[in-house]
């Protein structure tokens, strides 16, 4: 069961390389939700009964309508986040695996960008999904390229904060309430700056209006990637 | 090829690694022996780098624990009584997964190897899910063993497998220790442990507190060593507390 001598030498030099980890990660993780559909379909049903909600619950008119949809939109996308990233990081950690990515010799924070990069596939997907339909429920067109460019920022804000947060609620017994106790609050500015950006695309506001929460969007993925870059192997080491 | 000394390992006021000294010879296979709660999984979670050590010295392959994990990482392969595998990937899949993250090259043909050896190779593209737990255990080992390792750590392999599994468990372990690997086995399944490891060290109240080579322990007489070291572990803990009172 031995490698052959040459092959053997040059795999015991360091690190696997940062890129080829990450997306080994990214690989496993969407091949395996791709067979169970487990996280994919919960998310997804829940966007959908979220949306279906409002929908019943909100009688509104069509100028009210624009004037919420970007609230609803990002309630929507959080709390069906908040499903995922629990699920996500329950997975490895109920199986031993999160001790299986640990022990290979390779950056823990290509453990990290792997697992977010898996994270925010998904969201992605159930957003691409649940967008149409929200269209087609409260007659407003959502598919606008502005708009879009606010679902990513924000999509990336929520799993880049979202994959640290749940790596330490994954730890505790309480994980499932823990998560969203944790990360609601960090996550306050990216759904303030996210619904508010939004509402002003959807309303044909001037750019002006706009940009400072595209600014504060990015400014808020950036800084929080280098923090969680910084902080994740102190956070899943024992 | 491992050598720890005066390892101690704090979780908070607890303190469960009280000084350990251990050194464990290349090619050696060690049977790590000791009651519940006496620190053989901390133990091993610091020699894989899973735990940083309070005080004291590791090293593995000569690199040093924590400073230098990467490359005791690449060196070492870890069988749990958990299979660290994905359930929702075939076996084949899984074992392509971690061959990637250790960076081997020929993965298809080295999973197909290994799945072989751990006889598994008819079941390569079935779901983990689908197997039963001596099926994972061993599948466990051919993930432990894929990038090659110099040295393997298996921490309770034996748990929850039938009489069976734990047969053909001996049999692939006994395959994988004649390749000429270090191996540290913890196991309270002493009778196992007598066939496969060549020297036996038993941790208790986190400390090293007896060791011996199998030659050197009569036939069928493990047991009586283990418990031996034990109850004089107790009763010189016993003397020291009273010394303090």
């Amino acid at each position: 069961m031995s490698l052959n001598a040459e092959t053997k030498a040059r795999s015991t030099q360091g690190q696997t390389s940062f890129f080829k980890s990450m997306w080994a990660i990214v690989w496993k993780d969407v091949s395996a939700e791709w067979r169970s559909r487990e996280l994919f379909s919960a998310m997804l049903v829940f966007a959908l009964l979220v949306i279906m909600i409002f929908n019943f619950a909100l009688e509104l008119n069509i100028r009210e309508r624009n004037e919420i949809t970007a609230g609803v939109l990002w309630v929507t996308f959080a709390f069906a986040g908040t499903l995922g990233l629990n699920r996500s990081m329950a997975v490895e950690k109920d199986r031993g695996c999160l001790d299986g990515l640990l022990l290979a010799p390779v950056d823990r924070s290509a453990i990290y960008f792997g697992k977010v990069l898996g994270n925010l596939i998904f969201m992605l997907v159930v957003e691409a999904i649940v967008l149409p339909i929200y269209s087609i429920l409260y007659n407003t067109n959502l598919f606008q390229g502005g708009l879009i460019l606010v679902i990513l920022l924000g999509s990336i804000g929520y799993a880049v904060v979202g994959t640290l947060l749940s790596s330490m609620a994954v730890q505790a017994r309480t994980r499932d309430v823990l998560l969203p106790i944790l990360l609601f609050p960090v996550i306050l500015p990216v759904l303030i700056a996210a619904v508010r950006a939004s509402s002003y695309y959807l309303q044909g506001q001037p750019m002006d209006l706009i940009q400072p929460s595209l600014n504060l969007l990015m400014a808020y993925d950036v800084i929080f990637s280098a923090v969680a870059y910084a902080l994740f192997d102190y956070v899943v080491e024992e | 090829m491992i050598k720890v000394s005066k390892l101690v390992k704090r979780f908070g006021l607890k303190t469960i690694l009280k000084g350990v000294e251990f050194e464990v010879a290349a090619g050696e296979f060690v049977g790590l022996l000791g009651p519940n709660g006496a620190g053989k999984t901390t133990f091993l979670r610091i020699l894989s780098s899973l735990s940083r050590p309070s005080l004291g010295e590791v090293r593995v392959a000569g690199y040093r624990l924590p400073n230098q994990a990467a490359a005791v990482r690449r060196r070492l392969g870890v069988l749990s009584h958990q299979p660290l595998l994905y359930g929702d990937l075939t076996a084949q899949e899984n074992l392509e997964f971690y061959g990637r993250m250790y960076d081997v090259e020929d993965l298809p043909g080295r999973s197909l190897e290994v799945l072989e050896q751990v006889g598994l190779a008819s079941r390569r593209n079935d779901l983990v899910r689908t197997f039963s737990r001596g099926m994972q255990q061993r599948l466990a080992i051919a993930r432990s063993v894929i990038h090659d390792p110099d040295i393997l750590l298996l921490d309770e392999p034996y748990t929850g497998l039938d009489q069976d599994a734990c047969a053909m468990l001996d049999e692939v372990l006994l395959a994988i220790a004649s390749e000429g690997r270090t191996v540290v086995m913890t196991s309270h399944d002493l009778a196992r442990a007598a066939n496969l490891a060549g020297r036996f060290d038993v941790l208790s109240r986190g400390k090293i507190i007896a060791s011996a080579a199998r030659k050197d322990i009569p036939k069928d007489g493990l047991l009586g060593f283990y418990r031996q070291a034990v109850e004089q572990a107790n009763i010189e803990m016993e003397r020291s507390n009273v010394s303090k009172r």
